[in-house]
């Protein structure tokens, strides 16, 4: 018997659904087969990793906690993304967007104002979007690629970060750790609950979350920035400029990087550090498309991938099993992910006979 | 040594691992398939040379490991881009994710400590040359293999039927399967071979540079490749030239800071990316240019209608 591959009339909005999980499934046989290899028991490592830490209100404090700048970076970069506009350098967008967002809170000349927090959000915003702007500007007037460029530009990110907490901005009295001083209480997001690192900025994903939807299924112009990326040629004879999307997609998706990092400094770090994220601007790249560039699937995106983060720090304390593991389960996710969307056009069965020679 | 040779043979080395990536990378897209991946596999090729040198086997056969291993981490991208006709962006991201996270699995019991090196090649007589000597005929075998590749590769793609062939299917992979051309079964070679490429400008960083294991030790070499084959407009001869600019770029980083110019160490070392941004704008600029060479079907997933 003979399988075949054929391209279906209409793509299945079955598989569109089951295609998230059947990667997500062969994800954990194939990690369960990888730690069985390594001596660990399979089941108990599964166990460890995505139930374990869901298992006290601190675990579910720190998965939102972690998910939230994953589901908001994400719906930023998939309104590029859906317009063929690949900003890779949200990591490099949230680092600047923190640095702009710290040196507003620590030099404000009035520590206590209660403006500092809304100020310290548009310097977050203002900083990732300057740095996307680069890149925006480079794509829409010189042709330049943008992969390569935002890229590029979170290496300087990442260097100018550590120019700032090894230099001029170190805590004098912080024991030469390569990190600021701590953010007046005024510059920080209130907390729940003072027992868990849950703070209020969740809130902010929860609108940008809602924002992104509205933007891309009710909107003229988000319509216009996803035929520009389906056909190109189409959206050209239309009248839609390409520019308009690369803009767009671009500072839409460096605003929201710069809040997250503003986040990250004004929730759990509480300063600005040598590491401001563990790669939250990579993973979400990986969300964004696990949640097929759509805002409700990158909450589920975002609260997969937040758990991988969880279970991979407790692997490495429990388990002793390094911290790339939870990269590898990461990029092993992604994928199975684009691997399954195959079966979202194509069918795999025995020949139809009679078919007619297409 | 004086400091125009350390300067020169410095580039030459800075710029190696860059050649063999981007040649590999060059060859993959002249055939319209685009691996963003190279930084994940240049990493895993780093890793894989140092683990087999650690465990006690010869270099050679570390260099050859690391090829071997790079070529496997393509075969991953190769699947879904040719296979499952993924969106190559994705793919190649995804590649660049997981290799790292592999790499740095691979590497986690290495620590610091250094391995043998590859030393430099003595050639009787022309190493022992006045001036020229110390400045040609003073490298590791690997710098040579470099310049043999693209030699090869050259002529492999301008002089050759088998080029010919990849060069067509990059431009028109239709025509190329209507005139009866496996398009599919010849990407996934090109694919394997530009993974090698990668995986020996890794083992370069990790067996001759270095020479040790460190997370992430590519810091976007594999990226800055990838840059390189834009800016070389895909003409291998150009990716010399490119690959030794940046060398440059970076050594003259390096003896700023051995020299203590009065620059924070950060500033000097954003010198090789600002770079690449810069010779990518005046490269993109001119689109006519770039299109000559262009390999038309690039990223464009292809499967041949029966």
């Amino acid at each position: 018997m003979s399988l075949q591959i054929e391209r279906r009339a209409e793509p299945s909005s079955l598989m569109r659904v089951a295609a998230p999980l059947i990667a997500t499934l062969l994800t954990l046989v194939v990690s369960s087969i990888m730690f069985a290899l390594i001596g660990h028991n399979p089941l108990d490592t599964l166990f460890a990793f995505f139930v374990a830490p869901l298992l006290s209100m601190n675990g579910l404090s720190e998965w939102l906690l972690k998910a939230s700048p994953l589901i908001l970076i994400a719906c930023g970069l998939a309104i590029g993304f859906r317009a063929n506009v690949w900003n890779i350098g949200a990591e490099g967008q949230l680092v600047v967007g923190a640095i702009a967002a710290s040196g507003v809170g620590l030099f404000y000349p009035d520590p206590e104002s209660p403006l500092l927090l809304p100020l310290m959000f548009l310097a977050g915003m203002a900083g990732g979007m300057a740095w996307a702007a680069v890149p925006a500007f480079l794509r829409a007037r010189m042709n330049t690629n943008e992969i390569l460029v935002t890229l590029m530009m979170t290496y300087i990110a990442t260097l100018l970060l550590s120019l700032l907490v090894h230099g001029p901005w170190r805590d004098p009295d912080g024991f030469n750790y390569p990190q600021t001083a701590l953010l007046p209480n005024a510059a920080m997001f209130s907390y729940f609950d003072a027992t868990y690192r849950l703070n209020t900025s969740i809130f902010i994903t929860v609108i940008a979350v809602v924002a992104m939807w509205f933007f891309t299924e009710r909107s003229f112009f988000g319509y216009k920035m996803s035929v520009g990326g389906a056909a190109p040629l189409a959206a050209r004879y239309a009248g839609f400029k390409e520019s308009g999307s690369v803009w767009l997609g671009l500072l839409i998706s460096g605003g929201v990087a710069g809040i997250a990092g503003m986040a990250e400094a004004s929730g759990p770090l509480g300063q600005l550090s040598a590491q401001i994220s563990p790669g939250y601007g990579f993973a979400a790249i990986i969300v964004a498309f696990i949640g097929r560039l759509n805002a409700f699937g990158i909450v589920l995106g975002g609260l997969l991938l937040s758990l991988l983060y969880l279970g991979g720090e407790a692997v490495q304390l429990s388990m002793g099993l390094p911290s790339a593991v939870t990269s590898i389960f990461q990029g092993m996710l992604l994928f199975f992910l684009l691997a399954s969307d195959f079966l979202i056009f194509y069918r795999i069965g025995r020949p139809v006979a009679a078919q007619g020679g297409t | 040594m004086d400091l125009f040779t350390a300067i020169f043979t410095g580039t030459i080395i800075a710029a190696t691992p860059l050649i063999f990536a981007a040649l590999g990378e060059l060859v993959v897209e002249k055939s319209g398939v685009l691996n963003l991946g190279i930084e994940g596999m240049m990493l895993v090729g780093a890793a894989v040379g140092v683990w087999v040198s650690y465990v006690g086997l010869p270099l050679p056969l570390a260099i050859l490991c690391a090829a071997v291993a790079g070529a496997l981490a393509s075969l991953v991208f190769g699947v879904l881009a040719l296979t499952f006709l993924t969106n190559q962006y994705a793919a190649g991201l995804a590649l660049a994710i997981f290799g790292t996270g592999v790499s740095a699995y691979i590497g986690k019991g290495f620590g610091s400590t250094p391995i043998d090196a590859l030393k430099p090649l003595v050639i009787p007589f022309l190493t022992d040359i006045p001036v020229l000597g110390p400045l040609l005929f003073n490298y590791d075998p690997l710098v040579y293999l470099s310049f043999i590749l693209f030699g090869l590769i050259s002529w492999f793609l301008y002089k050759t039927k088998a080029g010919l062939i990849v060069r067509t299917i990059g431009e028109s992979p239709d025509a190329a399967h209507a005139i009866g051309y496996p398009v599919i079964k010849i990407r996934y070679l090109v694919v394997l071979f530009g993974g090698a490429m990668a995986g020996l400008g890794g083992a370069y960083l990790s067996i001759a540079y270095t020479p040790l294991w460190v997370e992430n030790m590519t810091a976007g070499k594999g990226w800055i490749s990838l840059a390189l084959v834009v800016f070389a407009a895909w003409r291998p001869a150009r990716v010399l030239f490119g690959a030794w600019l940046f060398g440059g770029m970076t050594i003259l980083q390096l003896q700023g800071q051995a020299l203590g110019l009065a620059l924070p160490s950060e500033v000097l070392s954003s010198l090789p990316y600002i770079a690449t941004i810069v010779v990518l704008v005046i490269i993109s600029r001119n689109r006519q240019f770039l299109a000559l060479n262009f390999p038309t079907s690039l990223a464009k997933p292809f499967r041949p209608a029966r």
